[in-house]
């Protein structure tokens, strides 16, 4: 689950790390109020869960409260990727002297945490990762033993920091592992980490992803959605519990199991056709669920035909067939499906297709070839669409 | 021999009193697995499916020494002490089959058992067979056969797919690993590889993996140092899938490119491993791989 950067900044200052004067701001207006009261230039910025949000235009400096209600104004009405800017952060501007590095994350291979840490931070600094990948220092962290002051004092040797800018380094270092432990973190992120005019380390932004699966460890933390990165059909097929994503196709993909599902959209692809989205129904699904599956799948305007690959084991093909068969009936929205089932009680599940005039394959191949064919026989027939 | 479960295996299964728990006991003993008890905290001296439940691993060992591998069912937010439970009562392998841990717990219990040398297969994954002498997981005994592939997956439904098109081919399973889908898992492509290569019943590999983290780029490090010993033949999942969530920045530097089907393939081909484009081919791959080898 991301946090926005006033949320991650909000856990930062709690735990002492330092970062700017600042207030949340949900209009042109408020923002205004905000300088006023700061009354020192600022710097503008939406919150928006994506990174480089200074390279797409989402960050806005102004020198007086009239000029940042103008620039506001503007921001109010970006929008980046899908996501709307709804409220932005009102922060009196660093001085910035320099610009360091700072995270701590998961290295999957190693099986620790990892401190990526550099004093060329900043927003190109996945660049500066590919090309200058030594400027760029790697400390794993061992989750049974934690950080251990020597781990600090070599991140900070490397970077060549001394004196109070290593102090100040180390201890916000330690407590990005702190904020890690406690809030199950996959990622904490300061970029940049600046030193201001005074030589003090301050975390400009900031930026932290909490496990999931760890939630239910933190129930302060509710669950929450950030409903613009999903379609209205993704935030249903979530209320219905399945995986499923949008893509830029045509074939309405249905199976069980994400690599099954991802091997089914390859296969369209393979064969020349376009998926509209990944559609995983997980283990175990009842008829019920197929059949919302399946009716989500019918009622997307951009679906034109729908493939369902099913290897069944807990999931059983009587249960899919049975729900399929209902939806095409209570929706009564005609686009091909082409269906192919394996496994738990695929005798049982065929007969209920065949009983109900539904086709089948025996492959998951001849499945994806044959809604490939389909869906572009619709396109002839339809040029205008 | 085949690899990691045998007959030997006398296998405890922990949260036997759970849904799942009770349920794939019921299909392992069908299955011919030998499990000789059974663990839920609170629940010890009940018995299920005719197997004695035990509230701890200790007590169970205590009555029946011979147990020396564990399957764990145990619900997300007490798996971690389960395992925990498991490595300290010198059981290995140990199969993790529940799903959603927390990842820093996985970190902090597989660092221990590497540690010790026990081998964790999981978290969130289908355990291990080899057919037709036992089953520790929850893979759909019917799709696999004995024979000579060694099968390693990251996927579920994926792997019984391929699975059965191996079987379908007349070449059949030494073993099949399904080391799992999480972020941090135990047993990796790499360690799973390296017991084919000595597994005197395995003559080729399938290896099925997926976009996300390096594993498959470690494995084709892997095999360009100390070349191809037997036949491997992988298929990856997610060539069309869009990009994943990334990690701000950090997630990009960590990764280096690598997590993409593209990065995944291109690898593998480098160090000789042929990257099948449709699950159904992979049989096919292997099997002309195997005759090439009988000439």
């Amino acid at each position: 689950m991301k946090l926005l950067e006033h949320e991650s900044k909000e856990i930062f200052k709690r735990e002492g790390i330092p970062c700017p004067k600042g207030f949340l701001a949900f209009s042109p207006l408020e923002v205004k109020k905000y300088v006023k009261k700061l009354n020192k230039p600022v710097v503008i910025k939406s919150q928006l869960p994506i990174a480089s949000r200074m390279k797409a235009g989402g960050i806005k400096f102004a020198e007086t409260a009239e000029e940042a209600e103008k620039v506001a104004s503007e921001l109010f009405k970006l929008k980046i990727n899908k996501f709307k800017v709804s409220k932005v952060l009102v922060e009196e501007k660093v001085d910035i002297k320099k610009e360091l590095y700072l995270s701590i994350t998961i290295d999957r291979y190693e099986r620790k945490y990892v401190y990526l840490a550099s004093t060329q931070g900043g927003i190109d600094i996945e660049n500066l990762a590919k090309m200058h990948p030594e400027k760029i220092c790697k400390v794993h962290v061992d989750p049974q033993i934690e950080v251990k002051p020597f781990d600090l004092i070599y991140i900070t040797n490397k970077l060549g920091l001394t004196g109070t800018e290593a102090r100040q380094f180390r201890e916000i270092a330690g407590l990005f592992y702190d904020l890690t432990v406690k809030y199950d973190c996959e990622l904490v992120e300061s970029n940049p980490l600046a030193i201001n005019g005074k030589g003090n380390l301050i975390a400009v932004d900031a930026r932290m992803i909490i496990d999931d699966n760890s939630l239910f460890r933190h129930p302060k933390l509710k669950k929450k959605l950030f409903e613009e990165e999903l379609t209205s059909f993704e935030l249903k097929a979530m209320e219905s519990g399945f995986s499923f994503v949008e893509l830029d196709g045509e074939i309405g993909v249905i199976a069980n199991g994400a690599g099954l599902t991802m091997a089914s959209m390859d296969s369209i692809s393979l064969f020349g056709g376009k998926p509209a989205n990944f559609l995983d129904i997980g283990g175990g699904a009842t008829s019920e669920r197929v059949k919302t599956a399946v009716n989500l799948q019918l009622k997307h305007p951009k679906v034109k035909g729908v493939l369902i690959n099913i290897m069944g084991g807990i999931t059983r093909c009587d249960e899919v067939a049975r729900g399929l068969v209902e939806a095409v009936k209570e929706t009564g929205i005609k686009k091909p499906i082409t269906v192919r089932m394996m496994g738990t009680r695929e005798e049982e599940g065929k007969e209920i297709l065949r009983k109900n005039g539904i086709s089948y394959l025996e492959t998951m191949d001849e499945a994806a070839e044959e809604i490939v064919k389909l869906v572009k026989g619709i396109k002839i027939g339809n040029p205008c669409k | 021999m085949a690899i990691l479960v045998n007959e030997e295996s006398k296998v405890v299964v922990q949260g036997i009193t759970g849904r799942e728990g009770s349920f794939h006991t019921k299909l392992m003993l069908e299955y011919g697995t030998k499990i000789v008890a059974g663990v839920t905290p609170g629940k010890g001296g009940i018995k299920i499916n005719g197997i004695p439940v035990y509230d701890t691993i200790l007590e169970a060992k205590e009555e029946h020494q011979e147990i020396n591998t564990s399957i764990i069912f145990v619900p997300a937010r007490f798996a971690s002490d389960a395992v925990f439970e498991a490595i300290k009562a010198d059981l290995n392998p140990i199969v993790l089959i529940t799903e959603r841990i927390p990842v820093r717990d996985s970190m902090k219990f597989i660092g221990y058992a590497r540690e010790k040398g026990i081998r964790i297969i999981g978290p969130n994954c289908p355990g291990v067979i080899t057919p037709p002498k036992t089953k520790i997981g929850v893979l759909p005994a019917h799709v696999f056969k004995k024979g000579s592939i060694g099968m390693v997956s990251r996927s579920g439904t994926l792997t019984y797919e391929i699975a059965a098109a191996i079987t379908n081919a007349g070449l059949g399973q030494s073993t099949c690993v399904g080391i799992g889908g999480d972020p941090i898992i135990g047993m990796d492509f790499v360690e799973v590889v390296k017991m084919f290569e000595e597994d005197e019943e395995t003559d080729a590999i399938v290896v099925i993996g997926e976009i996300g983290g390096n594993l498959e780029e470690k494995l084709a490090e892997y095999i360009k140092e100390t070349g191809q010993k037997k036949p491997i033949v992988a298929y990856i999942a997610g060539r069309t899938a869009p990009p994943g969530k990334r990690m701000g920045h950090a997630g990009a530097i960590i990764s280096m490119g690598m997590g993409t089907a593209e990065s995944k393939i291109k690898s593998l081909n480098e160090a000789g491993i042929p990257v099948a484009e449709l699950p159904s081919q992979v049989a096919e791959i292997v099997k002309s791989k195997l005759e090439k080898l009988k000439k």
